[in-house]
């Protein structure tokens, strides 16, 4: 089990996707995974053993990386990864419990079950808003957790049992506040992909409506 | 999800280039991306841990090592490559796109369609003609601004591309100029000056490949105005010929009108 999974996953859902979607998915395969594992990872790999602080008391530096670190920004990541991947999900059920359906009655009763018509308009618009919320609340909880996207060289700390406010020092802070802001920027730019292909959606689909019933109408 | 998966995703784009970009694709495989898995990444893989600086204050190796070294070459090359290969993703796409249309023909049964099932859409090879060639040649045109302002930003940020063997630091909490020693740095500048090297080389290939379309296309636009030129004279000489028969016909009407009046 490994990102591996989550690839085939996403190649899944390309086939029923719209066309911002598939370059929404090309973006979270270049942009965010293939960065997260071929860079990022190895970047946060050794941040406990390289975190120093200046002195020698015992159990001070592990208590002061765990009060500033309560989450490590890469399980972070990989979180917001795995969460903003799934809502996708959804859509690829309901086009199985369609072919499904279409097997146990043994006719047609779809045009095309892949087709985002009818009751998989309705899904396909309630994955893209959750996979934008996902997006915004993982954003917030970055924002919320670190005080904003900077990473300080520096930390002072005077937890128990450190005997009194003592200096302790991140390793890699500038490479780490690049790969953070590089984060930041493809989350945005895939929030901006989820909502123009949200009006897209609802723009065809409501012009589709209005000259159904307007033809419904001259009849 | 590795490099392996841009391998599969890439592979596709192969079918569909010139020469000259299969010939790109290979050198990228495997002179940056292999190299880059198996030997550099094992060669930057300890240095922070051997980065050592001459004093026992707490603190100062970690600052002096973010100071020299603010994004790591390994980071930036693997970075480099995600740039550079994004582009043929747009070429993927296109195709894919062009294959959904005739997909799409071919089942409405359409009589133009001239495919005799699905399979063979699937492994037809597009020729670079048309709108295809537009996205492909902006997808060069892209490469060579990525690789060029990745190799531009790897000259400033580490001075050229030398690696020293000591750095002088005196950043706080250093307590005045501390000597910092960096780990390989030999094998680091060999290996920075091979990935330059290689770099630069996918830059000639992609300008060639980028000029042989330029001229291809020149080409058949410039056969394509000879032929309609060739055309038009043809019917300019046919005009004047049956002009000519024409007149004589007029002519001989008139005689033979003016011959009966008279």
């Amino acid at each position: 089990m490994s990102w591996a999974f989550l690839r085939d996953l996403l190649s899944g859902v390309n086939k029923y996707s719209t066309g911002i979607g598939r370059i929404w998915v090309a973006v979270v395969f270049m942009f965010r995974l293939l960065v997260y594992v071929a860079a990022a990872e190895n970047i946060w790999k050794r941040e406990h053993d390289e975190f120093e602080c200046n002195i020698k008391q015992p159990g001070c530096k592990n208590v002061c990386f765990d009060h500033f670190f309560p989450v490590s920004h890469i399980r972070l990541w990989a979180l917001q990864l795995i969460m903003v991947s799934t809502p996708s999900l959804l859509v690829v059920f309901h086009v199985a419990y369609r072919e499904n359906r279409e097997k146990q009655h043994n006719q047609k009763l779809y045009r095309n079950p892949g087709k985002i018509d009818g009751g998989l308009l309705y899904t396909y618009l309630i994955s893209l808003i959750l996979k934008t919320g996902l997006e915004i609340v993982f954003l917030v909880l970055f924002y919320k957790l670190y005080n904003g996207f900077k990473i300080p060289h520096l930390v002072k700390c005077d937890i128990k049992p450190c005997p009194n406010t003592v200096d302790c020092y991140i390793s890699k802070p500038t490479e780490k506040m690049i790969f953070l802001y590089f984060l930041v920027a493809t989350s945005c730019l895939c929030i901006v992909l989820n909502l123009s292909e949200l009006s897209y959606l609802i723009f065809k689909y409501s012009i589709k409506c209005y000259l159904k019933r307007h033809m419904k109408k001259q009849q | 999800m590795d490099w392996g998966a841009l391998h599969t995703i890439l592979g596709g784009v192969n079918k569909h280039s010139t020469s000259i970009g299969k010939i790109w694709l290979t050198v990228l495989f495997i002179f940056r991306i292999m190299i880059l898995v198996v030997a550099a990444e094992r060669v930057w893989g300890d240095e922070q841990d051997d980065f050592v600086c001459n004093t026992l204050q707490p603190g100062c190796r970690n600052v002096c090592y973010d100071h020299f070294f603010p994004i790591s070459h390994i980071r930036l090359w693997a970075l480099q490559l995600i740039f550079v290969s994004t582009p043929a993703l747009l070429v993927a796409m296109h195709v894919a796109y062009r294959r959904h249309e005739k997909k799409r023909q071919f089942r409405k049964g359409d009589q133009k369609c001239e495919y005799k099932d699905i399979e063979e859409i699937r492994k037809q090879r597009f020729r670079i003609e048309g709108s295809l060639w537009w996205t492909y040649t902006g997808s060069i045109f892209f490469r060579l601004i990525f690789e060029a302002v990745f190799m531009y930003a790897f000259y400033f940020m580490y001075d050229g591309f030398r690696m020293p063997r000591l750095m002088k630091c005196n950043a706080w909490p250093c307590p005045n100029t501390v000597d910092c020693f960096v780990s390989r740095p030999t094998e680091k500048t060999v290996f920075t000056i091979f990935m330059i090297a290689v770099s630069s080389i996918c830059i000639l290939l992609n300008v060639a490949e980028l000029c042989y379309l330029l001229t291809k296309f020149f080409l058949r636009r410039s056969k394509k105005a000879g032929n309609s030129k060739q055309q038009s004279n043809h019917e300019n000489k046919e005009e004047t010929k049956q002009n000519e028969m024409n007149e004589l016909i007029s002519d001989s009407c008139q005689n033979t009108v003016i011959g009966f009046s008279s």
